[in-house]
């Protein structure tokens, strides 16, 4: 009797700390870039540079987007995760990449912590999230830094 | 007279790369297809007070402003104001379906990043733009605004 009891407890503990662990994982802020480091970056060789995703929208993905940037859908999405995962499903847990959005101020961003808790859920190690304060056009495309435009 | 050629191509050039409208500008015209199917043209509400809002369903503070922009349009509508919404969502679906939940009273087209480009770049949301009865850019607001700002500007404009 002393082992059941013993076990239900056990199984109650472990059920309950995955889930904290989950549900820390799903409220942790992500790793951040700034946007110098992550221009500098964008200097090296290709071979040394990050693999860097929007997560944002395609209309404004088309108007400006980081050189070399690759356009998955809003991580708000369940469509834009979907392509997210598609994406980085092959790569090594070890790859650098950098994802960003800008739609909206940081604090109130709906697409890049999902999209970043997707990736630490994955197991990737070395990805970050681009900080952006206020949107893309003003944090980004205003301040000079280099931008591609069309799809 | 050379300054003054210098001065007219340099403002032709810079029309022709597409320079972003300013206040006191004429509006960028579009005419799109609306979610029902009708042409949204903007030239048809010239005489009228225009808000444009390019938004988004999934954005969280275009989603906090819509319901004060459902009120504003049925508060102001008798005395001239139009609210029209731009959409920058990728597919059409989520919006028609937004449109219907939160009983938007204004018309909502899809846009797109040449429309995006005219009004000087939507790099963020949202972006809304009040046009005056003349079709000229009065306001141009990045990012949330308060409803009391909207409402302020736009009985402001009603009454010229």
């Amino acid at each position: 009797m002393r082992v059941i009891v013993r076990t239900i407890l056990a199984t109650i503990c472990l059920t309950l700390m995955c889930g904290l662990s989950a549900a820390t994982a799903q409220t942790a802020e992500p790793a951040t870039i700034t946007a110098a480091d992550l221009a500098a970056m964008l200097k090296k060789p290709a071979s040394e540079r990050p693999l860097v995703i929007q997560v944002g929208f395609k209309v404004m993905f088309d108007q400006a987007h980081i050189p070399g940037s690759e356009y998955i859908g809003p991580g708000s999405d369940a469509n834009g995760i979907a392509e997210l995962q598609k994406r980085v499903g092959p790569l090594k847990r070890d790859a650098v990449i950098v994802l960003y959005c800008g739609c909206c101020p940081w604090e109130r961003c709906p697409n890049v912590r999902p999209a970043a808790a997707l990736l630490t859920s994955m197991g990737f190690t070395h990805m970050k999230v681009l900080h952006i304060a206020n949107n893309f056009g003003a944090d980004w495309v205003s301040k000079g830094y280099p931008t591609q435009k069309g799809q | 007279m050379r300054g003054l050629a210098s001065i007219v191509v340099a403002t032709a050039l810079t029309l022709a790369a597409g320079a972003p409208p300013k206040v006191g500008d004429p509006a960028p015209a579009f005419s799109l297809r609306d979610l029902s199917g009708q042409t949204l043209d903007l030239a048809s509400y010239r005489g009228k007070v225009v808000l444009i809002d390019f938004w988004a369903t999934w954005c969280v503070p275009c989603r906090e402003e819509i319901p004060h922009f459902v009120a504003l349009q049925d508060k102001y509508r008798a005395r001239g104001l139009v609210v029209i919404g731009i959409s920058m969502d990728d597919t059409e679906p989520p919006v028609r379906a937004f449109y219907q939940k939160y009983g938007m009273n204004y018309p909502v087209a899809m846009g797109d990043a040449k429309l995006a480009d005219r009004f000087g770049g939507i790099l963020g949301l949202p972006v809304a733009f009040l046009v005056d009865r003349g079709g000229r850019i009065a306001r141009r607001h990045d990012g949330q605004t308060a409803a009391a700002v909207f409402e302020k500007e736009i009985v402001a404009l009603l009454g010229k």
